[in-house]
């Protein structure tokens, strides 16, 4: 990664967290829909970021969401996840010839298709998670259903409105 | 040996990810409980200045309401102190000093708050330079609203009553009976009231309020209406819902309560457990 994209996504990173803690945690939808995007600084970082250092930003990223939710290691556990199984995914999901050097994995870049294949399922995991260490304790099974499965609708139409707005073809941020 | 560090060195991402889980694992279960430690929360300098920031933007969407409210409750309080200034045409005798003065009384901002998790807290602009500490009650004009969780020098954590383990000791106006309320996580305008016997003749909007046994909150301060009596499945309990009385969705201004009697309280509670657990 050049220095160029270091600070590329430093500013992404705060960005992410402080429309999260600011804006996001203010908006649930019926009481039911989460918009948890700052999984999406996660999922658009480029390909060749490394499991070891995304693990240590998604450990990251979720404390600092958590201090801002006051539910400490709930959100960093259920981002440490996605964080881990990101690399296999998207090994797992190589088009054919392979992908380019270097490219950021986003929708411009992936097309609609790809992506959904890519973060849908990254997503719902983050969400189950997260739904379901929040709510030990208690035994309404088909509220954190139904409540993880309205989340991971939010926060993907969200997270491709962001993409469309704010990023551009072949760059990151 | 080599082969081995080489072979550990080709699972280092997994087994980072085991390390960070269980350090994350390790903080739910120290922090997510109505006792835990409090070590990084929304209360800390940073967290609580940028939330304090972003309160004075916002707040101004509904100064209106906040003020209707505490316009209201200024008139109720000036109606109570009427009532309990001495007329000129008569002699009122202090019974005993010993009773005065047993609760004392802070104001303090909403700058964070959350109603849709099960595990909910609320942030204060108020700290412990201010006077506040660890487990006083918090409420507002309509009612009892939760109790102070963590403080720092100038802000406070509050776990809500919408926690799914926090446990509001209550009673039943009117007739008297005990219970506590504790939320179960569902829907933010209602809670359960548990424990209350079976036999017990329970209608439908019966007012709940405070029962002043855990020392927390005063007596008498109002929780909210029973909404629905069920007899229990299989239990000698009632299955009581109630409506709260607070509305945590437009949270602005609170007080804060503290029994500066609740160590002596305490430490007698202490001595009658220690005399029981010796017979």
């Amino acid at each position: 990664m050049t220095g160029n994209n270091i600070i590329k996504y430093s500013f992404a990173f705060l960005a992410y967290l402080f429309v999260q803690v600011f804006i996001l945690k203010d908006v649930v939808l019926f009481g039911y829909s989460f918009g948890l995007l700052y999984v999406f600084f996660l999922l658009t970082l480029p390909l060749e970021v490394g499991t070891v250092p995304l693990l240590l930003l998604g450990f990251g990223m979720g404390m600092a969401v958590d201090v801002f939710y006051d539910s400490l290691g709930i959100n960093a556990s259920a981002t440490v996840l996605l964080a881990f199984a990101r690399n296999p995914w998207i090994k797992a999901n190589t088009p054919r010839g392979g992908y380019d050097d270097y490219i950021p994995p986003t929708l411009h870049n992936m097309g609609l298709g790809w992506f959904t294949i890519y973060a849908l399922p990254l997503i719902s995991a983050h969400h189950f998670l997260f739904f379901y260490i929040d709510s030990l304790g208690t035994d309404f099974y088909l509220l954190i259903v139904s409540k993880a499965l309205s989340s991971v609708l939010f926060t993907f139409v969200l997270g491709v409105v962001v993409q469309l707005l704010f990023y551009k073809k072949k760059k990151g941020v | 040996m080599q082969r081995i560090l080489l072979f550990l060195y080709s699972l280092r991402a997994l087994i980072l990810f085991i390390v960070l889980e269980l350090v994350a694992a390790w903080f739910i279960f120290s922090y997510n409980s109505v006792q835990g430690a409090v070590f990084f929360n929304s209360s800390n300098r940073l967290a609580g200045g940028l939330l304090d920031k972003k309160e004075a933007v916002v707040s101004y969407f509904y100064l209106g309401v906040a003020n209707e409210a505490l316009a209201e409750k200024n008139a109720q309080l000036l109606k109570k102190l009427e009532d309990l200034s001495p007329r000129d045409d008569s002699v009122t005798l202090e019974i005993d000093t010993l009773f005065r003065h047993s609760y004392e009384f802070w104001s303090a901002k909403v700058i964070n708050n959350s109603i849709h998790l099960n595990q909910n807290h609320i942030t204060l602009n108020k700290g412990s330079n201010h006077g506040i500490r660890e487990g006083m009650g918090v409420f507002n004009e309509l009612g009892v609203v939760g109790r102070v969780k963590g403080v720092s020098r100038n802000f406070s954590t509050v776990i809500s009553a919408l926690h799914t383990d926090l446990l509001i000791s209550s009673k039943i106006k009117g007739s008297n009976v005990f219970g506590s309320t504790n939320w179960d996580g569902k829907n933010p305008k209602s809670a359960k009231l548990l424990y209350v016997p079976r036999h017990v003749n329970v209608q439908l909007g019966d007012s709940v309020v405070t029962s002043g046994y855990n020392a927390i909150f005063p007596e008498g301060m109002a929780v909210g209406f029973v909404s629905e009596v069920k007899p229990g499945s299989e239990s000698a309990y009632l299955e009581i819902s109630l409506e709260l009385s607070t509305d945590f969705s437009k949270l602005t201004y609170v007080y804060l309560v503290d029994n500066t009697l609740k160590e002596e309280l305490d430490s007698l509670q202490l001595q009658l457990d220690q005399f029981y657990d010796g017979q």
